[in-house]
C-alpha cells in the first residue's frame, strides 16, 4: 500500500512537471463560437490549412455530420500545425491516431491541439465521438509530404 | 453480528412483528431485484455479442437492430439497469439481515416498481429507435422526452430504495445509543448517501433534458449538461465498486471461514469512498474544450485521493486470506492461494474479479492521468477498461454473491454448482481475451462507438481488425457464460425444491482489534456533510467559470 501511494505521487509530480515545464497539458481550449453561424465566423468561413508570418501553420476544420472540412488537407514536411475545431451540429471528436492529435469537439465551443509532422505519408483523420447513423463514414486524409 | 436464519426478522421481540413484516416478503423485494438484474444482464448480454460479431465484421445487422440502437440497449442495460437493480437487491438485503427491521417493505417495493417502470419506458424507447443517443446521451443527440423520463424514474425509484435503507439504518442508531451500526449496513448507508449526492447531477441534468426534447425550450446548454452527466457518472462507477466491496469485506470470509481484517478498516475505507468519488468526475472530460487545463489537474488530484480506499481494500482483502489461512495451520504464498476455496463459485466468482481488477486499476490510473488520456481517449482502450472493472471485479462478484443470495432468500440448494463454477471460469477467460484486444486495440487508435472500423480500407485502419476477432471470440464466451449463470440462478428456484432446514445466512464477523473503532466512523450525518462540501468545492469553480463565459445553446438533433 505504501509502495501504491509512492507510486501515486511519482505520477502525479511526472504529469505536473510536464504541464508546467513542457505545458503537456490536455486540450483545454476556453472559447466559443455561435454554432449556427460557424460557416461566416472567420476564420471558418475559409477552413483549412493558413501559414503565419512565423512559419508555423493554423488548421481550421469544421465537423458535421457526417464530414469535416476541409477534404484531404496537405501538409508540409516538419510543420508545426495547430489545429481549432469546431461543430455546427452534434459532438463530434477529433482524432489522427499514431499522433496525439485527439480532442472533442463540442457546438458552441472552438477546439485546439497542436502537432508536428515529423513522418511523412498519408494519415486517417476519424470522429472518435458517437454522432449518429453516418458515424462509422466520418473520416478524411491528412497528407504530409 | 447476529447469524439469521430465514425465519423472523433479527431483534424483534414483537410476536405480531413477524406476521405483519413477514421475511417471506423482504426475500421476495430482494429476488426480484435480482432477476430484473438476471434478465438485464441477458438481454445486455445478447445484444453485447452481436455488436462483437458485427464489428469484427462476422455479420451485418439488420437495420431494427442497427449497431448503435443496441449499443445504446447494452450500454443502459449493463451500466444503468443491471448493477443499479443488483445492488439495490444486494444492499437492501444487507440492511435488513444485519439490523432489525422496523417498518413494512412497502417503502423498498414502491422504489422497486418505480424503477422497473422506468427501465421498461426507457427501453421500449430505445428498441422503437426513439433513443439512439448511447448510455451517456449526449446532447445535442436529442431522444424522445419518454426515453429520459425513464431513466429519470430509474433513478427516482433508486432514491425510496435509499430511504428505505437509511430509515432503517437512522432508527437503529435511535434505538440502540452506543451501540455501533453493524457493519454491513454502515457500508450501505454510506453508499446511498454518496450515490444519492451524486445522482442530483443527472437529476438536474435531466430537469434540462426533458423540457428541451419536448419542445418546451429552445437550446440545450451542451458544456453545461457534459458537465453534469460526468458529475453522476463518475460516482456511478464508484456505486458499482462499493456494491463489489461489501461483498468482499462482508461476504467473501464466509467462504473459507475467515473474518473481515479490520472494523475500523472497512468502515474508513467506506467513508472515503463517500466523500471521495464525487469530487473527480472532469477526468472524463480531460480532452474537452470549455473546460481550463486547471481544473482538469485538480480533478486529476482528486481521482488519485479515490485510490486509496482501493488499495485500503486490496489490503484488507489479502490480510484476511492469510490470517485465516494461518489459523488453519497453512504458510506460505502458493500454500495460501491453493488452500483457499476454489471450489465454491462464490469465492471463484469474487477472487476471479479481483484478478481482473489488478488490470483495471492500471488502466484507470492511465486514463486519469491528466495529460495521457490523449493517447487513450474515445479509443477501444476506454471499452476495455470499463469491461475489466464494471464487466470484471463489479459483475463477477455480484454474480459470485447471488450463488449465495439466491439459494438463502429461495430456501433451496444452488442448483448445478459445477456449472455455477464453470460459469465464473468462463467469464474470467473470457473478459481477459475480450478486454484485452480491446486494449491492444486502442493504443492502435481505433476509436470507441463506431460500427465499422474499415474507413474503406485506409492504411490508418487495418491493424485494428485482428484485435476485434479476438474480441469477438471472448464476447461469445461471455455471452455463453451468462447463460450458464441463468440456467443456475433460474434452476435453483425451478427446478430444486425447498429445503425444510433453511441454510442460516451470516455476515462474516469482524476480527477482534486492541483498540476499538473511533466513534466519529458512525457519524454519518457529517461524513455526508463533507462529501457535499468536497463535491461543492470541486465543482464551485469550474461551474462558475462555464456558466460566467458567453456561450450559445444548441437546438439539438436527431442524427440517426
Amino acid at each position: 500500500m505504501t509502495f501504491g501511494l509512492a507510486m501515486m505521487a511519482v505520477f502525479l509530480a511526472t504529469i505536473t512537471t510536464a504541464a508546467v515545464v513542457d505545458g503537456i497539458v490536455p486540450p483545454s481550449n476556453v472559447q466559443t463560437i455561435d454554432p449556427a453561424k460557424v460557416s461566416q465566423t472567420p476564420p471558418f468561413d475559409h477552413p483549412g490549412l493558413h501559414k503565419l508570418a512565423n512559419g508555423s501553420y493554423e488548421a481550421y476544420y469544421v465537423a458535421h455530420i457526417f464530414s469535416f472540412e476541409p477534404h484531404h488537407l496537405s501538409v508540409p514536411l516538419g510543420a508545426h500545425v495547430t489545429f481549432y475545431v469546431t461543430s455546427t451540429d452534434v459532438e463530434h471528436g477529433f482524432s489522427v491516431p499514431e499522433t496525439g492529435i485527439n480532442t472533442m469537439v463540442t457546438p458552441g465551443w472552438v477546439s485546439t491541439v497542436s502537432h508536428t509532422f515529423t513522418k511523412p505519408g498519408k494519415y486517417l483523420l476519424v470522429c472518435n465521438e458517437y454522432c449518429g447513423a453516418g458515424h462509422q463514414l466520418m473520416a478524411d486524409a491528412i497528407e504530409v509530404r | 453480528m447476529s447469524t439469521i436464519s430465514g425465519t423472523g426478522s433479527a431483534g424483534s421481540t414483537d410476536p405480531g412483528f413477524a406476521m405483519r413484516y413477514s421475511v417471506a416478503s423482504e426475500n421476495l423485494l430482494v429476488l426480484a431485484h435480482i432477476y430484473t438484474a438476471t434478465a438485464a444482464l441477458t438481454v445486455g448480454a445478447l445484444f453485447g455479442l452481436l455488436q462483437g460479431f458485427s464489428r469484427a465484421n462476422f455479420l451485418a445487422l439488420p437495420a431494427q437492430f442497427d449497431y448503435y440502437r443496441i449499443l445504446t440497449a447494452h450500454g443502459v442495460l449493463m451500466a444503468l439497469v443491471f448493477t443499479t437493480f443488483f445492488i439495490c437487491g444486494l444492499m437492501t438485503f444487507a440492511t435488513y439481515r444485519s439490523i432489525p427491521r422496523i417498518r413494512s417493505v412497502r417503502l423498498g417495493w414502491t422504489g422497486y416498481c418505480i424503477m422497473l417502470v422506468g427501465t421498461l419506458m426507457a427501453a421500449s424507447e430505445i428498441l422503437a429507435g426513439n433513443a439512439t443517443v448511447l448510455y451517456t446521451m449526449y446532447a445535442p443527440l436529442k431522444a424522445d422526452p419518454l426515453f429520459y423520463l425513464g431513466a429519470t424514474l430509474l433513478v427516482a425509484g433508486t432514491w425510496f430504495v435509499a430511504a428505505d435503507i437509511l430509515r432503517n439504518v437512522i432508527s437503529f442508531g435511535r434505538n440502540n445509543p452506543g451501540k455501533r451500526i453493524p457493519l454491513p449496513a454502515h457500508a450501505c448507508a454510506c453508499t446511498f448517501v454518496m450515490w444519492i449526492i451524486a445522482t442530483v447531477g443527472i437529476v438536474v441534468e435531466m430537469l434540462l433534458l426533458i423540457p428541451w426534447s419536448l419542445g418546451w425550450t429552445s437550446g440545450i446548454d451542451v458544456s453545461l449538461s457534459r458537465m453534469l452527466f460526468w458529475y453522476f457518472g463518475h460516482p456511478l462507477v464508484y456505486f458499482w465498486i462499493m456494491g463489489a466491496y461489501l461483498i468482499w469485506y462482508n461476504v467473501i470470509p464466509t467462504t473459507y471461514g475467515g473474518k473481515v481484517f479490520s472494523d475500523s478498516l472497512t468502515r474508513l475505507a467506506f467513508l472515503l469512498l463517500l466523500v471521495l468519488s464525487t469530487p473527480v468526475g472532469i477526468h472524463h472530460q480531460f480532452l474537452e474544450p470549455g473546460v481550463s487545463a486547471g481544473w482538469k489537474w485538480l480533478h486529476t488530484l482528486t481521482t488519485y485521493g479515490v485510490v486509496i480506499p482501493s488499495f485500503m481494500t486490496a489490503f484488507a482483502i489479502f490480510a484476511s486470506f492469510e490470517i485465516a489461512a494461518r489459523r488453519a495451520g497453512v504458510r506460505g504464498f502458493v500454500a495460501t492461494v491453493r488452500w483457499l476455496p476454489w471450489t465454491d463459485p462464490v469465492f471463484t466468482g469474487s477472487a476471479l474479479g479481483m484478478l481482473l481488477f489488478i488490470f483495471g486499476g492500471f488502466g484507470g490510473i492511465v486514463n486519469s492521468s491528466y495529460s495521457m488520456d490523449v493517447l487513450v481517449h474515445n479509443t477501444m482502450w476506454i471499452v476495455g477498461h470499463f469491461h475489466v472493472t464494471v464487466g470484471g471485479p463489479v459483475a463477477l462478484s455480484f454474480i459470485g454473491a447471488a450463488y449465495k443470495l439466491v439459494p438463502a432468500l429461495t430456501g433451496r440448494k444452488l442448483y448445478a454448482p459445477k456449472l455455477a463454477l464453470a460459469q465464473t471460469w468462463m467469464w474470467f477467460i473470457g473478459m481477459l481475451l475480450m478486454s484485452t484486444s480491446m486494449h491492444i486495440a486502442g493504443l492502435l487508435g481505433s476509436p470507441r462507438r463506431t460500427s465499422d472500423v474499415t474507413y474503406f480500407g485506409a492504411a490508418g485502419a487495418q491493424s485494428w481488425h485482428g484485435e476485434m476477432v479476438f474480441a469477438a471470440i471472448g464476447g461469445t464466451l461471455l455471452f455463453i457464460s451468462v447463460l450458464m449463470f441463468v440456467v443456475v440462478a433460474v434452476g435453483t428456484r425451478l427446478l430444486n425444491e425447498p429445503e425444510t432446514q433453511r441454510e442460516a445466512f451470516a455476515f462474516a464477523p469482524a476480527e477482534e482489534e486492541s483498540m476499538p473503532t473511533a466513534p466519529a466512523f458512525d457519524w454519518l450525518g457529517r461524513w455526508a456533510t463533507v462529501a457535499v462540501v468536497l463535491a461543492v468545492l470541486a465543482y464551485m469553480g469550474p461551474l462558475h467559470d462555464q456558466l460566467s463565459v458567453r456561450h450559445f445553446l444548441a437546438p439539438g438533433m436527431r442524427t440517426w
